[in-house]
């Protein structure tokens, strides 16, 4: 019954959708004051309607009722209640959903933050919204229902892919949506500012935290895939570059791009076209990669849900949205009017740089994620593009990326003299090549771990050093933290996410250039020393779990400071899916990660295959996207950033 | 004359956008499963591997493919592989009632698991061949169990099949493809 009323509340939020999208758009078209205002009022009650929708079907995982199809295919009755609940979004119907029910969030909230905004503004992006809104919920209702019975229910349930039975991975789909969806909002403000003819402060005021919120979330989520990735797929990999991991990061990149941009735009009042082209191409990013994930036409280890079918809907709607929104563009963009001149030596020209630089690296990601694509159409032949390629444009790209972003926030905003700043540089320079010769000396190391420590002592340095020119370096104590104290959080954000950044770098580049790999059979009471640790095998016995049975093996790990420690890798097996996966084991520090895989059993009794990974520094890159996002929400906090400030003069 | 120019410009990003399309659609509408995995070795002689014996049984080698009488499978499989099991019924069928031969390798498995289950389930293989850890099917290009190659007379891979062979692949790819090399030379 519950779950008939859920979807009945789905089909009465698509009609308030074309409601929220057609009374504000003829309110516009006529001038009809009453029907702009009462937009607001309709983004309530849809989102209400999707939210008891979206509950009803959380309301069929928790009980366990198997007759909705959905939840006799993808949970089960012994999944502990964490699992069943993110059993909602773990498949293509209930995650669209969630995509709608975040959907019809950000309307809300744009709806009661922006109550100043220009009436017609605001009611053009609530349009918006609402159109992407129909969009998605009918794509839900005719090729995707969630809320489908079915006549035999079975006792149990299927089951649920058992990889993605983790916590991290339970998280990453909503903060992974909040960050898609929150670039509709933005793409919404580019389409109403398009239609308006007209980009002014109060837009670019608007875009900025908007993107903001997006790029922390998309941040953060992309991070949760990518430590999933490590801790489940049992290869001490982070990142692979399979086609579903760079359907998110390209709107990551664009976003990046788009947050660059705004700044530009608001303080400078220039590269305003651009913006609204970037905000665009950031949401038809997020398109094309539910298009890549949910049609098949790419082969993904992630691809669990597809059929071409719905892709065929998924490329209408692309073609739709991308297709009108960029048509506008380019009727409107050359109507704009541009703004303020500014030197190639100059904030502006390096954030220029820096928008180019992350267009072309989403570009070249896009290039190689399509790639097999392209091939087949031309010369019908399957190939298929790896991490080296990838590797090898991506990187180079983004060093002059990280060369910039170390003293582009030293040059002055419209003209930059060089004489200024050179000594800067070069102090720099000399302070991160000393400190990057010192750890390879050292240590010893490859050419490329130069470069990489390089790069992320040179940001270190260059944003430490700019931070401190900006608090006032020969100035008293007492003045120092004062000015410390007035300086805005978002110039912290900024510093703070730059230092992500190089956090980030040296995770990559040390868990790369010094990561042991061991593959090899160990016997049951063996010893094996990895760099200073010590590790035996103890010991192997069968374990039951709610809904899988394991064997288990038992290392003790002996440190070099003689702490012991003991990890537990399993190799689990689900008998509901007849699956296996392993778990891997991992110990994890701050300077080094121990990682342990269990396999299978040998011919020879108590020997089994193990595979051993030592990664130093590889929590770094975790700790340094988290960074990232931090920076990202302080800047979201400054002041001038929180939504609708400094709009009550307008 | 610049207005002009730039009115041109911002036409680009749409029609970039619409090329993506068009290969959007082409691979949509062909519907090509782009898991399709076709070997490299298809139209080759079936690469030279040593394969240990499984008590019991005859030992496959590459001297069961030349100058064979007809078209043959050979049959990637292992104990602990549960699609295999699935497959196991459709081998049966075609070595019994299409009087197919079918070759085996054992793949990286307990010898005593595998022969439990030929004796459990029969045994659909004309001869066995064990490759306990799975050095030699490497030269196959194999990279996870069931596959099955189909070879022709002369010893060359003619067709590579990924998993397990259910009975649509069975009535519509393998069988056809071993009536079409029957029917070569005769």
């Amino acid at each position: 019954m519950i779950i008939e009323l859920g979807h009945f509340l789905l089909a009465l939020a698509l009609s308030l959708s074309i409601f929220q999208f057609l009374v504000p758009a003829v309110g516009v078209k006529f001038n009809y004051h009453s029907m702009m205002k009462s937009t607001s009022i309709i983004s309530y009650m849809s989102f209400i309607l999707v939210l008891f929708s979206f509950l009803s079907l959380v309301y069929a995982y928790i009980t366990s009722d198997f007759s909705v199809s959905l939840v006799a295919k993808n949970s089960h009755s012994l999944k502990p209640l964490l699992y069943k609940i993110s059993g909602v979004w773990g498949n293509h119907e209930g995650s669209l959903l969630l995509w709608v029910l975040i959907l019809t969030f950000y309307s809300v909230a744009v709806a009661i933050l922006g109550r100043r905004l220009p009436l017609k503004l605001l009611s053009l992006v609530l349009s918006c919204q609402g159109l992407i809104a129909v969009a998605f919920i009918s794509f839900i209702l005719f090729t995707s229902n969630p809320f489908v019975r079915i006549f035999f229910p079975n006792a149990e349930g299927e089951g649920f892919n058992p990889i993605l039975q983790d916590f991290g991975l339970a998280i990453h789909p909503p903060f992974l949506y909040l960050g898609y969806v929150g670039l509709s909002v933005t793409f919404s403000f580019s389409i109403a500012a398009l239609l308006v003819g007209k980009v002014d402060t109060i837009w670019v005021k608007w875009v900025r935290p908007w993107t903001l919120i997006a790029w922390v979330f998309l941040t953060i989520g992309i991070a949760l895939g990518s430590w999933w990735a490590y801790r489940e797929l049992g290869w001490g990999g982070w990142w692979f570059w399979d086609p579903v991991e760079n359907a998110s990061f390209m709107p990551w990149l664009v976003a990046t791009a788009l947050l660059h941009s705004s700044i530009v735009a608001e303080k400078r009042d220039t590269l305003k076209a651009w913006t609204i082209l970037l905000a665009i191409i950031a949401f038809s990013f997020c398109l094309l990669g539910t298009f890549i994930v949910r049609s098949g036409v790419l082969v993904s280890v992630h691809a669990f849900a597809s059929d071409p079918s719905r892709g065929l809907y998924i490329l209408l709607l692309l073609v739709f949205f991308t297709g009108g929104g960029l048509v506008l563009f380019a009727k409107r963009a050359p109507y704009l009017k541009s703004g303020s001149l500014f030197k190639p030596l100059s904030r502006e020209g390096a954030l220029v740089i820096n928008n180019i630089i992350f267009a072309s690296a989403a570009a070249t990601v896009l290039l190689g994620t399509l790639y097999p694509i392209f091939i087949d159409a031309i010369n019908n032949s399957k190939v298929s593009v790896g991490p080296p390629y990838f590797e090898a444009v991506f990187i180079p790209l983004m060093v002059p990326a990280i060369l910039l972003c170390a003293f582009s926030p030293m040059l002055s905003w419209k003209r930059a003299i060089i004489d200024n700043i050179i000594e800067r540089i070069i102090a720099v320079f000399i302070c991160s090549l000393f400190l990057a010769s010192l750890i390879i000396i050292i240590h010893g190391g490859s050419a490329s771990a130069f470069l990489g420590l390089f790069l992320a002592f040179w940001l270190i340095c260059g944003t430490l050093y700019e931070f401190l020119i900006k608090v006032g370096v020969k100035s008293s104590f007492k003045t120092f933290i004062q000015r410390a104290l007035n300086l805005p959080r978002s110039a912290y954000g900024m510093s703070v996410a730059h230092i992500g950044v190089a956090i980030f770098i040296i995770g990559v580049t040390v868990s790369g250039a010094w990561r042991i790999d061991i593959e090899k059979p160990i016997i049951l009471g063996e010893k094996i020393i990895v760099k200073d640790i010590e590790l035996t095998f103890k010991n192997i016995k069968k374990v039951e779990g709610p809904n899988w049975n394991a064997d288990r093996g038992e290392f003790e790990i002996i440190t070099s400071n003689g702490a012991k420690h003991f990890l537990y890798p399993e190799r689990r097996f689900y008998p509901a899916s007849q699956v296996n996966t392993s778990e891997p084991a991992i110990m994890s520090g701050i300077f080094s990660d121990l990682y342990i895989v269990l396999g299978e059993s040998l011919q020879e009794e108590d020997s089994f295959a193990f595979r051993i990974y030592y990664s130093p520094f590889i929590s770094w890159i975790w700790f340094g996207i988290l960074l990232m996002a931090v920076g990202g929400i302080l800047s979201l906090s400054d002041r001038k950033h929180r939504l609708g400030y400094g709009l009550k003069q307008v | 004359m610049k207005n002009k120019l730039k009115y041109f410009y911002s036409y680009t990003p749409l029609i970039v956008f619409l090329i993506l399309v068009l290969f959007f659609a082409r691979q949509l509408i062909l519907k090509e499963d782009p898991s399709e995995l076709p070997s490299v070795l298809i139209d080759e002689k079936f690469p030279s591997i040593i394969l240990s014996e499984l008590e019991g049984y005859k030992v496959f080698s590459n001297k069961n493919l030349i100058n064979a009488n007809g078209p043959s499978l050979v049959n990637i499989w292992s104990s602990w592989c549960v699609p295999c099991k699935v497959e196991h019924e459709y081998l049966m069928s075609m070595s019994n009632n299409d009087n197919i031969i079918i070759y085996g390798i054992n793949y990286k498995d307990n010898k005593a698991e595998a022969l439990k289950v030929l004796d459990l389930n029969g045994n659909p293989f004309y001869a066995i061949g064990a490759d306990q850890d799975g050095m030699q099917s490497i030269n196959l290009g194999v990279y996870g169990v069931p596959e099955t190659f189909i070879i022709d007379r002369d010893g060359n891979i003619r067709y590579r099949h990924v998993g397990p062979i259910l009975e649509y692949d069975m009535e519509k790819i393998i069988l056809p493809i071993i009536n079409k090399i029957k029917q070569e030379r005769l």
